[in-house]
């Protein structure tokens, strides 16, 4: 399960960092999701892949058995999609301001100010 | 257990909150964020007065012990960024109520100004990794809304760099903490140390690509050589009063976060060192450059903030040297640097503010004739600018002193060559706009339009202010200086903050 994932993530963050390069600002927004998506699954990938292990402790020990799966990424996780949710949908507003005033979705329009 | 720790993040939190639900009323704003901006400013002096008396303050989020739950930390470092924090939002602020126009402040200028500062002082207190990347995000969201309110088209364009290589480095800081969770199995900066101290002996390759994936994230948020292209394009489109607080904090948010990070939390690598020393020199160099080659204000003021995080970065760099001595004034000059520069740099953004108040534009080609109409606004530019190049007797003639003593003492004679060059070249360009925005005669012959004389006076006196602390740092560097030294000093006991931030309760 491990080496799929590994290849899943680099997957997910090749093509996104394919999409950051291109010119179109469309494109970018995807990139910025698909690479926002592989960190959180390499983040996912780090607490563990274990089925149906709750890490529940039983009565009387102080910490549970071996073998389940570290809920603390999952955690992080969740807080990273809630976060990244909120900064795509704002990036994608802006890209459709900027294209709404440029009038191209092409990058290099936004040169004019440049320094 | 005390709440001290979390005020800096509360006050601007409510703030901001409050400003939300006073949404139809801008004048009831006003009010809110006054008060909130003052009581920051009263939360830092309270903050660092607590901690020097008494040490590192914490606090345990939800009551659970370190190293499992959300630990806050301040230490001097902290404190005196949260004071410094607090002394800009109040110059900050007073200047917005003249400086940004009615429906900037009615589409929620004033929240997400403190929604963004919350961010800015919840990473200054935090000693958690994903904490710390949260308050990144909000002090991000903040800015980016600020960035791009109003919607004028230069602003969308400056947002639109910022928002992409922000997220980018926001990516990789969160892939960087996911890796460095997975290899130490703690979020807690204490334990970390600890923790990464232990890998380090081990597996030394390990922890040197990891701090490079931090590097990177944090390089892009300071603006290091060579991630800093995003930093004058953006910086040069929103309202003075939102160019002046960015400025002045959140590329040194990044400097903080260097700061803690590679001198605290990860064991001092040589390696990463040197890249640091190579990069603060390019840094300084390819910054002043910049600004000697533009023609519009609040492009070389843009430029001069990437100039001067070299040597910021400079003075962190020099504390892998072997010799304690070096260490601790190396990290004195970085936190004396730090704290100077933030004022001057705001106050420069609010002059050139007032400069395009009076006149309409930054161009330098389309300005002149200001020392004769407002000779006093010419004083006020004079002191923040001296400083910046680090004449004496203003707080940057110490700043850079502190940091060419270490570079001095270190050994690094090629470094310190080019911070001297770099003064040097900072004052060409200061003295550039100084003769053509002030005693050059006027390119416009016909009389300029009247300017708002109330308002313009509401500029000047957050100016005034920010003047006289730099002059005030400059005749008396002693008290800052002390305080310096002691959050220098904290620093380096590396053995206690683990202890400390790390172990329970």
């Amino acid at each position: 399960m491990y080496p799929l994932l590994a290849i899943l993530v680099g997957v997910l963050f090749g093509s996104g960092i394919y999409l950051l390069l291109s010119r179109s600002l469309v494109r970018l927004i995807f990139g910025i999701l698909l690479v926002g998506h592989a960190v959180n699954l390499a983040l996912f990938t780090t607490g563990g892949l274990v089925r149906a292990k709750a890490p529940l402790v039983p009565v009387g020990e102080t910490v549970p058995p071996e073998g389940y799966a570290d809920p603390v990424p999952q955690a992080l996780v969740l807080t990273a999609i809630v976060i990244g949710f909120a900064l795509v949908a704002f990036t994608a507003v802006l890209v459709e301001r900027v294209i709404a005033q440029s009038g191209s979705d092409d990058v290099e329009e936004l040169r004019r100010n440049d320094p | 257990m005390s709440l001290l720790p979390a005020l800096p993040v509360l006050v601007p939190l409510l703030t901001a909150a409050l400003c939300f639900a006073c949404w139809k009323s801008v004048r009831g704003q006003w009010v809110i964020a006054s008060v909130g901006a003052v009581t920051l400013l009263g939360v830092g002096g309270w903050l660092l007065a607590a901690v020097l008396e008494e040490g590192v303050l914490l606090a345990r989020i939800g009551g659970w012990p370190a190293p499992f739950g959300i630990t806050l930390a301040a230490d001097v470092l902290s404190a005196l960024m949260v004071l410094v924090t607090g002394l800009m939002t109040v110059a900050v602020t007073a200047y917005s109520l003249a400086d940004i126009d009615a429906p900037r402040q009615r589409r929620g200028y004033f929240p997400f100004l403190f929604l963004m500062l919350t961010g800015v002082c919840g990473s200054f207190v935090t000693a958690d990794i994903f904490n710390l990347y949260v308050w990144f995000e909000v002090m991000l969201l903040g800015s980016f809304a600020l960035l791009a309110l109003g919607g004028e088209r230069a602003q969308m364009e400056g947002a639109m760099k910022y928002v992409a290589l922000n997220l980018i480095g926001s990516s990789l800081f969160l892939a960087a903490a996911g890796v460095l969770y997975s290899v130490t199995r703690t979020l807690n900066l204490g334990d970390l140390s600890l923790r990464l101290a232990e890998i380090a002996e081990v597996q030394p390759g390990l922890v040197l690509a990891l701090s490079g994936l931090f590097l990177v994230s944090f390089g892009i948020k300071a603006g290091l050589f060579p991630l800093y292209f995003w930093l004058p394009a953006s910086y040069a489109t929103p309202p003075a009063a939102v160019s002046a607080i960015f400025a002045g904090l959140l590329t040194k948010v990044g400097v903080y976060t260097l700061i803690r990070v590679f001198g605290q939390v990860f064991p001092v690598l040589e390696r990463n060192f040197q890249i640091l020393l190579v990069l603060a020199g390019l840094t300084m160099l390819l910054g002043v450059l910049g600004a000697v080659s533009r023609f519009e204000i609040r492009k070389i003021l843009s430029f001069h903030i990437i100039s001067q995080i070299g040597y910021m970065t400079l003075a962190l760099a020099l504390i892998a040297s072997p010799d304690p001595d070096v260490r601790k004034m190396a990290l004195v000059a970085a936190v004396f640097y730090i704290a100077h520069h933030i004022v001057v740099k705001t106050n420069l953004f609010l002059v050139g503010g007032v400069v395009r108040a009076m006149r309409g534009s930054y161009d330098l080609k389309k300005l002149g004739g200001l020392g004769g109409t407002a000779p006093w606004l010419a004083v006020l530019f004079l002191v923040p600018a001296l400083s910046l190049a680090g004449i004496p007797p203003l707080s940057g003639f110490w700043a850079k002193l502190a940091v060419i003593r270490a570079g001095f003492e270190a050994g690094e004679y090629l470094l310190i060559t080019v911070a001297l060059v770099a003064g040097l070249l900072t004052l060409v360009s200061m003295i550039k706009i100084w003769n053509e925005a002030f005693w050059k005669p006027d390119p416009v012959e016909t009389p300029r339009p009247a300017v708002d004389r109330a308002r313009i006076v509401m500029r000047v006196i957050p100016i005034a202010l920010l003047a006289l602390v730099t002059v005030a740092i400059g005749v008396w560097p002693q008290p800052l200086f002390e305080v310096a030294e002691r959050a220098a000093e904290q620093l380096l006991d590396v053995e206690s903050y683990r202890e400390l931030v790390g172990r329970a309760p």
